[in-house]
């Protein structure tokens, strides 16, 4: 569950003030609104990579909102995939685990089961540069889910791929959905992407969120 | 649909000129100096012979200073890694009071006359506290007075160097390191700094490359002892001022391979067009 409570945030001269919702446990929550509205301003808040003015940011029922980022149990995946160039995609399977001090074999288990899923197995030993955009995605989804976390926040993560791939991944993220259970929380500015997967729609509009409506009308 | 107004001029084609004249003139001024620089090492080559060469690195005197500048460059590298990896971080990544003047006084030593360098490091440890570590640690006129008069200015170019590495990293890259569960000394070791790594060979490099020709705040920090505080400048510099000419040339070429190689390396890292400013 993830429940933010009157959140104020500051980005250089751009503020959020008193923005409060909830993603009920399990639920793919979708946050959309104009470029520049702060959508990805509340992301950062909610992954302590932003400090908090005011407010409250809840996750599965735990108060973090001065908790470090390592504390608050979240699988974080960035626009651009941010993958680490010198590591092999079986290095960021296992990055997570690795600092986790989980043992080899289970560490081996683990990256095998996760590049099954996601699509990897051949790519195992791949650099970010030898992968594509999709598999580049796939990727940052798979170190971000290695060590099942209970959230999962996901910033653009389609928006630079192309219509096929986008609609490959939109399979990837309903398995993801229904194989994990994961709280997931997906900032988007497709309408179409959040009707095909949310399980609500806040929309970030003038510093206010509203609840849109899952069928009809416009973001 | 606008109208052109009667009495406005005509409408003609605009008339480009001749291109080739202007690139003629930028050859022609460009080439100047990159055939003065061609000049310069070929005059160096043809002024002296193998044999030359081959009697400079006879002398124990040179072979010393090829030794010493060897080993104090290395020093001073690793020393200047040491320094400048944190405050290039440091600088890249944090906001504080001070910074501006931080990043100015980092740029000191790349804009004083090298013999101010030497003269102020020279008064340093004349003060009280230097005199304190003189007494424990002999520095000024000995080998550790020319690892520090390296550093001082090496140093300040791997600053640098380091700066404009982790500018350009992606901070999103550490950013996911940390909600993966690493502390910010995890982050840094396991993903920044191997993704600075060309970098930080970069800057090893031009930290090697700007020790090897120091030779102002040497000469007068450290003397120009033969057999003691001697490197390849002090060479160059004692052989000449006994009318040695050959000998100076041949060192001198031996530092202009150095040189070169340091310069192709750069290139092969392909970082130095990051860098803010000219090295």
């Amino acid at each position: 569950m993830i429940a933010v409570r009157n959140l104020s945030v500051r980005a250089g001269q751009f503020a959020l003030n008193e923005i409060s919702f909830e993603i009920p446990a399990g639920e793919y929550g979708f946050l959309m609104g104009k470029t520049g509205c702060g959508k990805t301003t509340v992301l950062e808040a909610i992954c302590g990579l932003r400090s908090v003015v005011s407010g409250t940011i809840e996750l599965m029922g735990r108060d973090v909102t001065r908790a470090k980022p390592a504390m608050r149990d979240i699988g974080f995946v960035p626009q651009d995939s941010a993958l680490f160039s010198n590591m092999t995609v079986r290095e960021h399977l296992s990055f997570a685990l690795v600092i986790r001090k989980w043992d080899a074999p289970s560490i081996k288990a683990r990256v095998n089961e996760l590049a099954e899923w996601l699509g990897l197995d051949r790519l195992l030993d791949r650099k970010p540069a030898g992968l594509s955009g999709g598999e580049a995605q796939r990727v940052a989804l798979g170190r971000a889910l290695s060590y099942s976390p209970g959230i999962l926040c996901m910033d653009e993560p389609l928006s630079a791929l192309d219509e096929e791939t986008r609609a490959e991944m939109c399979g990837v993220l309903e398995s993801v959905r229904s194989h994990t259970g994961v709280t997931i929380l997906h900032v988007s500015h497709s309408l179409e992407e959040a009707k095909r997967l949310a399980d609500r729609i806040l929309v970030l509009k003038d510093g206010q969120l509203h609840l849109h409506p899952l069928s009809g009308g416009e973001a | 649909m606008t109208t052109v107004p009667r009495n406005s001029p005509k409408p003609s084609r605009a008339n480009g000129g001749s291109d080739g004249l202007f690139l003629l003139c930028l050859v022609i001024l460009g080439g100047v100096y990159v055939l003065l620089i061609i000049a310069l090492l070929v005059a160096d080559v043809s002024f002296t012979s193998p044999n030359h060469l081959w009697k400079a690195l006879q002398s124990p005197e040179i072979r010393y200073a090829i030794k010493l500048s060897l080993i104090t460059c290395s020093l001073t590298t690793i020393i200047s890694l040491w320094l400048s990896i944190p405050i290039g971080y440091l600088l890249s990544h944090y906001r504080f009071p001070g910074k501006a003047l931080l990043d100015a006084v980092l740029d000191i030593p790349i804009v004083l006359p090298p013999l101010v360098i030497g003269l102020s490091l020279l008064i340093l440890f004349q003060t009280a506290p230097g005199r304190a570590i003189e007494n424990i640690f002999p520095i000024t006129y000995a080998i550790p007075s020319v690892v520090l008069a390296q550093l001082m200015v090496a140093c300040a170019f791997a600053v640098r160097t380091m700066r404009a590495t982790f500018d350009h990293i992606n901070p999103r890259r550490e950013q996911v390191a940390l909600t993966l569960g690493c502390s910010r000394n995890q982050a840094f070791w396991m993903v920044v700094l191997p993704e600075a790594k060309r970098g930080v060979l970069t800057a090893a490099t031009l930290a090697w490359a700007r020790s090897l020709g120091e030779f102002g705040p040497i000469l007068v920090f450290s003397g120009a002892t033969r057999m003691k505080t001697e490197v390849l400048p002090t060479t160059v510099f004692l052989e000449l001022s006994v009318g040695n000419i050959e000998a100076a040339v041949a060192v001198s070429l031996l530092m202009v391979t150095a040189a070169i190689l340091v310069l192709l390396i750069i290139r092969f890292f392909g970082i130095e067009e990051s860098l803010g400013r000219p090295v």
